[in-house]
């Protein structure tokens, strides 16, 4: 049973931050000298004020969706709870920038706008932050996935042939000490593409540590499971995708974890040295125009898409190995 | 009991020798001058010492090891490699820990490729070893002696003519020993399956077996069968039990009595 309460506790910690947020943006007046201008996006007049109202209140009823929505069970609607304070807390660490970013300009400028001069990158070029948010998308998924085949495959190939162990560790142990970008003026000529030259770093950097822990998952099957898959009607085929490779799923995905992290630093890095698109370059052009409100708009981006992917990624694995003791809770 | 005909032998095992090298690369003999005739049918136990040889036996009958001469015929062909026809289970650690319950036990139907015509096995064998309910857990989810039971039933499902047993209790409880004792005793009564069963426990051995092979160690080889002609079921606190208890005992006292072959260090 939830009590009262409790419900009570639980929402209003969680929303009233943001709206005392939005409220304190409302009544206070701008006493520094900004420009406050009507934009128009997607059919919305909007100034960088009420957009960021706007961004208040959508979090406000995103989190009592979230609160409806956990109401269902005890537990979902406690861990709900326990994520209250820190969501008020926002709201007053949000209300504060912006009385001290925007509206009193107390922190140097253009250094470090308020989370309305942040917004403001999103109503003057909503397009082209998404074309590279899009193009940074575009460059990870292919990046990762070929990397993710690449590495898999040689892990298998060099865990289950001694010989091939012997003579692809030595390649392996020097090109995952060397950063990939390190890479990038070959990658440049090498690569028909500056597309083509960024995705191949990101193979590089993915391939190593997915490689590795391929190779150790598969090295590390005992020998009991390959002779009861023998004595089960098992060939060889079945002892590596039906015995090894299921038995270093775990290690795999490890591997694919940290090869996840290593690809956003690539990715970004590339991206700033020689990428036509993408929030790295969206990045490096904007510091030039001194436009550090842009800057922030794109790390802003990246920390919610990076967030997402490794949602997705501890979901996709939570899932694959839920098998193993101790992972299901 | 089965008579002793040649024909009724499933088994053949013929001047068997198997030698491997220690960690200093001595040779140790683990098998010497190894002669069996199993027959179709049959409960045969192997106990003795650590050492003994009994489970490199155990192996060598599964395909899993090859022997340095001599050779086991089973029916008419050599036995060259594992095959489902002789099924095997491990002391511990053989089950699939990624496979639930259900899948452990379809895995021999599937890699043989006729899961799709025989599926329907998979819940007779589930039931037969007690574990309906239990169809979708994980092996970590289960207990020592359902794993040992799944086990059994994945090697069962592919219709073997022989049952390789190597231990499959030593790491049980003794109540639960008990009962998978009791459950091997009814899938032998049920579809009379050659079973052979490498145990340390001599209770275990008089409980199950038609025979009873004593290995003794360094070399490993037979130092004597005993026919047990108890029915069944056999009572553990019986006075033939007991009468064979002792048989057993005394027979060890010797086997382990023997002088230890001298080192000169």
């Amino acid at each position: 049973m939830i009590k009262k309460r409790s419900v009570a506790y639980g929402f209003l910690l969680s929303i009233s931050g943001f709206l005392i947020a939005a409220l304190v943006n409302k009544v206070v007046p701008i006493t520094a000298d900004v420009e406050v201008v009507d934009y128009k996006v997607g059919g919305l007049t909007l100034d960088i004020n009420s957009a960021y109202r706007l961004v208040l209140y959508s979090l406000s009823a995103l989190f009592m969706l979230l609160g409806l929505i956990s109401l269902r069970t005890n537990d979902s609607w406690k861990k709900f709870v326990k994520g209250a304070p820190l969501r008020f807390a926002s709201g007053i660490g949000l209300l504060l920038w912006d009385l001290l970013g925007t509206k009193w300009q107390v922190l140097t400028q253009p250094f470090f706008p308020g989370p309305a001069g942040i917004i403001k990158a999103f109503l003057v070029e909503p397009d082209f932050i998404l074309e590279n948010t899009l193009y940074s998308l575009r460059l990870y998924a292919s990046g990762f996935t070929l990397g993710v085949v690449f590495g898999v495959g040689t892990g298998i190939i060099i865990g289950w042939f001694p010989k091939a162990y012997y003579w692809v560790t030595p390649v392996l142990n020097v090109t995952g000490v060397i950063p990939a970008v390190a890479w990038m003026p070959f990658a440049l000529t090498l690569m028909a593409t500056p597309f083509d030259a960024a995705v191949f770093l990101i193979v590089m950097c993915v391939w190593f540590p997915v490689t590795s822990l391929t190779a150790q998952g598969i090295k590390s099957t005992p020998k009991v499971q390959f002779e009861a898959a023998r004595t089960l009607g098992s060939n060889t085929f079945d002892l590596v995708f039906k015995v090894a490779v299921p038995h270093a799923m775990p290690q795999i995905f490890t591997g694919i974890s940290t090869a996840n992290a290593f690809a956003f630093t690539t990715l970004v890095m590339a991206e700033m040295m020689g990428q036509p698109g993408g929030l790295g370059y969206y990045i490096n052009l904007s510091k030039v125009w001194s436009a550090y409100y842009k800057v922030f708009a794109a790390i802003i981006v990246m920390a919610v898409l990076f967030s997402f992917i490794t949602a997705i990624l501890g979901r996709i694995e939570k899932y694959a190995l839920r098998w193993q003791k101790g992972l299901v809770r | 009991m089965a008579e002793d005909k040649n024909e009724d032998y499933i088994l053949t095992i013929d001047n068997l020798r198997r030698v491997y090298k220690d960690d200093d690369g001595a040779d140790v003999e683990a098998l010497e001058d190894v002669n069996l005739k199993v027959r179709r049918g049959e409960f045969i136990s192997i106990i003795g010492a650590s050492g003994c040889g009994k489970t490199t036996l155990l192996r060598t009958i599964a395909g899993l090891d090859k022997p340095d001469s001599g050779s086991i015929v089973m029916d008419d062909h050599e036995i060259k490699k594992p095959d489902p026809e002789r099924g095997y289970v491990f002391q511990q650690g053989g089950l699939f820990n990624w496979l639930t319950v259900k899948q452990n036990i379809a895995y021999g139907l599937k890699t043989r490729k006729v899961y799709k015509s025989k599926k329907q096995d998979v819940p007779k064998y589930i039931e037969l070893v007690g574990l309906k309910g239990f169809e979708d857990s994980y092996p970590y989810q289960i207990s020592g002696g359902m794993a040992q039971r799944v086990a059994i039933a994945r090697t069962l499902i592919n219709d073997p003519r022989i049952l390789l047993l190597d231990e499959p209790m030593g790491a049980l409880d003794s109540f639960t020993r008990a009962d998978i004792q009791d459950k091997l005793r009814e899938i032998h009564k049920l579809n009379g399956i050659t079973m052979i069963l490498v145990t340390h426990d001599i209770d275990e051995a008089i409980y199950l077996s038609d025979r009873i092979v004593i290995m003794t160690p360094r070399p490993g080889k037979i130092s004597n069968i005993f026919e047990v002609k108890m029915e069944h079921p056999r009572q553990r606190g019986g006075v033939d039990f007991l009468e064979m208890r002792r048989k057993l005992l005394k027979e060890f006292d010797l086997a382990t009595a023997q002088p230890e072959p001298e080192y000169n260090i």
